[in-house]
This record gives structure tokens, C-alpha cells and sequence, in this order.
């Protein structure tokens, strides 16, 4: 369900097929650099309602953003 | 009472560094800096002192101002690079400039400018006439130069004005919450033999996400809460200007706040990220510019290291 609307989200902002974005996906090999990763990490704070703090956590694959959210969203 | 705005002043050293001229001992490229920072040039010093380059902004300001230098109360300046822990930087330009006010530092990072005017208004509550706020920096001296992702950023410079007890500084918000693992620069650790830590380099040190994450937010905040208090809407906004830490803090901002990008004052593709004098500097070019009218409310919007963010809103 989370990896679902983030696929979406990343689909819609590098226009790509939003199937082909797995949970191992690196954000790099999508052309995503670090900055953007924030910049997605903040449309899902809209997208999902809740403030996400980083707290220290590094953003390398979609897993990792996936995760992030799900553990604020418990 | 608070304070006008009565001149501005700036300096840059005269060394000039293109992001060409960084690739020759950095594994980086032109096109990767501009995409990524907004930084196409940066002037480094050479010789001058932070304090030198203080120096030179104020006596712009000064001149720009109309005032004499000793008609001058009060100076404050703020600095996280300069050469010396003391005297204070300002402490130096009262120095240069042969009078006899008092004078010292604050330091707020990259968020000082705002500082300096929050703390230069309680001192016109005080009953000062005239004071002279300056940020100044050589971030060339607390660089770590084989760190691509920091050096790129950062370049020097200074920037000042002369405040007179007036009625335009309206209103203002400073926020400060924690996070020395986000922005750290660390001091020099001198040869105590009673050390048991590990030393870390003086050179500064960010976790690029994180600030960027936090940059972002401040502006936002800080933008909606001043104008929501003061009830009014962004077109009655001549400029937004906000502390030039990296271009695309500012466009994210403009994204978020849906105000458009032409409102935001950018001037980073020329100077880098010069901490506390980014504000002044971008002042004082719109005011030599004519790019403000007497009468204008500009949005300053400061954040950085402490963390701490600061935003005013002041009438020109």
C-alpha cells in the first residue's frame, strides 16, 4: 500500500512506468539524486498527512523511504 | 521604536573561483554544482581577513548612509570564520575605523543576519541612534577543500548596514531547536594535556539531507506566520530574500508556498553560500540596483546551523 503510492509519486515525477519501481530500487539508478530523495520525502508528508523527521536515517532505495513512512504512519 | 534601514555596503575578495577552476583538484564537474547547488562562480580570498573584508563593507554602508562614522553607537557584527576568536571581528572594524563605540560578535551561522537585527532592536529600544550590523566571511578557511560535497557551496565575503532609530523593522519570528549533528563546525582544539576526547577536523561538516529538510520548513513557516500575523498577502511583498544556502532550498520553498520563483531574490549563482553575509550582500545589490523603492516590505529569511532560523519583515 505505502510502496504503492510511492512508486506512484516517484513515477509521476521522473515519468517512468510506476511498476518498474521495486522495494530494492536504488534511488540513484533512477536518476534521483539525494536532494531530490528530500524533495519526494516531502510530497509524501503531504500525500500521507504527517510530518516524517529523518532522524539520522539514510535514503538509498525506495525500501528505505517505504519504511520510513510506514514507521510514522504506526 | 525600532530602526530603518539608512545604507548598505558590501565586499568581495577580488579572486574569483569558477567551478572549472574547482575540477582541477576535485573530483566534481561545472554541470553537477550548477544542477545541484545553483553555484556557477564563488570569489575566494586570498589575503583578505574577514575583518578586512568587514572593514570594506561597513565603510560602504557608511558612505551609502550619509552618516559619519562617528555618529555610529553601536557595532555588531557576526562571523563563524573569521581569524580570530578574539578580538571580536567588530571589535577590528571599530579599530579600522578610528572611533570609539562599543562594539562586539554574535554568532548565529548562516541565520545571523536576522539575529543582528533582532538584537540590534533591543538596543534601539535602549534609546542608540545609529547602529552598524555587518556579516562577514572567509568559509574558504573552515572548508574542508577535498570534501566535494561542502566546498562546492561555500564562497567569502561581507555584508553591512547602518540601522537609525526609526519604524520599519515590523515584525519578526527566531526559532531555535537543537541538531548540532545536522550543521557542525568544530574549533580548533589547542594542546591541553588533560584532552581525553577524540579531536575533530575545523572544517564544516552536514548532513545534506537533513539540512535541506529543515531549510525548506523554516522558510515556509516563517513566511506563513509572518504574514498571517501581520495580515497580508504575498503580493504586497515586494521581495522575498532569503539566506543563499543553495538554489534549490529556495526553489523547493517557492514550490511549496506556491509563490513564484521571481519573487525570491537569487543571487547564489555569483557568490555561493557566504553564511552570514549572504542577506546583507543581496541587500545591498538591490539597493544599488534601484531595485527598491522607499516604502517596499521585504521578506529576510534567515536558517542554519544550530539549528536556528530567523525571518523578519522589514519596510525599505
Amino acid at each position: 500500500m505505502v510502496l504503492e503510492k510511492v512508486a506512484k509519486i516517484i513515477a509521476e515525477r521522473i515519468d517512468c512506468d510506476a511498476s518498474t519501481i521495486q522495494n530494492e530500487t536504488k534511488f540513484e539508478e533512477l536518476g534521483i539524486d539525494s536532494l531530490e530523495v528530500i524533495e519526494l520525502l516531502m510530497s509524501m508528508e503531504e500525500e500521507f498527512g504527517t510530518e516524517i523527521e529523518l532522524e539520522g536515517t539514510k535514503l538509498t532505495t525506495v525500501a528505505d523511504l517505504v519504511q520510513l513512512i510506514k514507521s510514522k504512519l504506526q | 521604536m525600532s530602526f530603518s534601514v539608512l545604507g548598505t555596503g558590501m565586499y568581495v575578495p577580488a579572486n574569483v573561483v569558477t567551478n572549472h577552476d574547482l575540477t582541477k583538484f576535485l573530483d566534481t564537474n561545472d554541470e553537477w554544482i550548477q544542477q545541484r547547488v545553483g553555484v556557477v562562480t564563488r570569489y575566494i580570498s586570498e589575503t583578505e581577513t574577514a575583518a578586512d573584508m568587514a572593514y570594506e563593507a561597513a565603510k560602504a554602508a557608511i558612505e551609502n548612509s550619509g552618516i559619519s562614522a562617528n555618529q555610529i553607537d553601536l557595532i555588531l557584527a557576526a562571523s563563524i570564520s573569521g581569524e580570530r576568536v578574539s578580538p571580536a571581528i567588530a571589535c577590528e572594524v571599530q579599530e579600522l575605523l578610528g572611533i570609539s563605540c562599543i562594539a562586539f560578535d554574535i554568532n548565529a551561522a548562516c541565520s545571523a543576519f536576522v539575529f543582528l537585527l533582532e538584537t540590534a532592536a533591543g538596543f534601539f529600544a535602549r534609546g542608540y541612534r545609529n547602529i552598524l550590523v555587518i556579516g562577514a566571511e572567509r568559509m574558504s578557511r573552515i572548508l574542508d577543500w577535498q570534501d566535494r560535497n561542502t566546498s562546492v557551496i561555500f564562497g567569502d565575503g561581507a555584508g553591512a548596514a547602518v540601522l537609525t532609530a526609526g519604524k520599519n523593522y515590523l515584525d519578526s519570528t527566531v526559532t531555535v531547536r537543537g541538531g548540532h549533528d545536522v550543521i557542525n563546525i568544530p574549533n580548533f582544539m589547542g594542546n591541553s594535556p588533560f584532552f581525553k576526547g577524540v579531536p575533530e577536523a575545523p572544517y564544516v561538516q552536514m548532513n545534506g539531507q537533513e539540512t535541506f529538510k529543515f531549510a525548506v520548513n523554516a522558510i515556509s513557516q516563517d513566511i506563513k506566520h509572518l504574514l498571517q500575523k501581520n495580515n497580508l498577502e504575498m503580493d504586497q511583498i515586494k521581495y522575498i530574500v532569503p539566506h543563499q544556502a543553495n538554489k534549490r532550498i529556495i526553489d523547493m520553498a517557492s514550490m511549496k508556498l506556491k509563490i513564484p520563483a521571481e519573487k525570491f531574490y537569487v543571487n547564489i549563482q555569483k557568490y555561493g553560500n557566504t553564511s552570514a553575509a549572504s542577506i546583507p550582500i543581496a541587500l545591498d545589490e538591490m539597493n544599488r540596483q534601484g531595485l527598491l523603492q522607499r516604502g517596499d516590505l521585504l521578506l529576510l529569511t534567515a536558517f542554519g546551523g544550530g539549528l536556528a532560523h530567523a525571518s523578519c519583515l522589514l519596510r525599505w
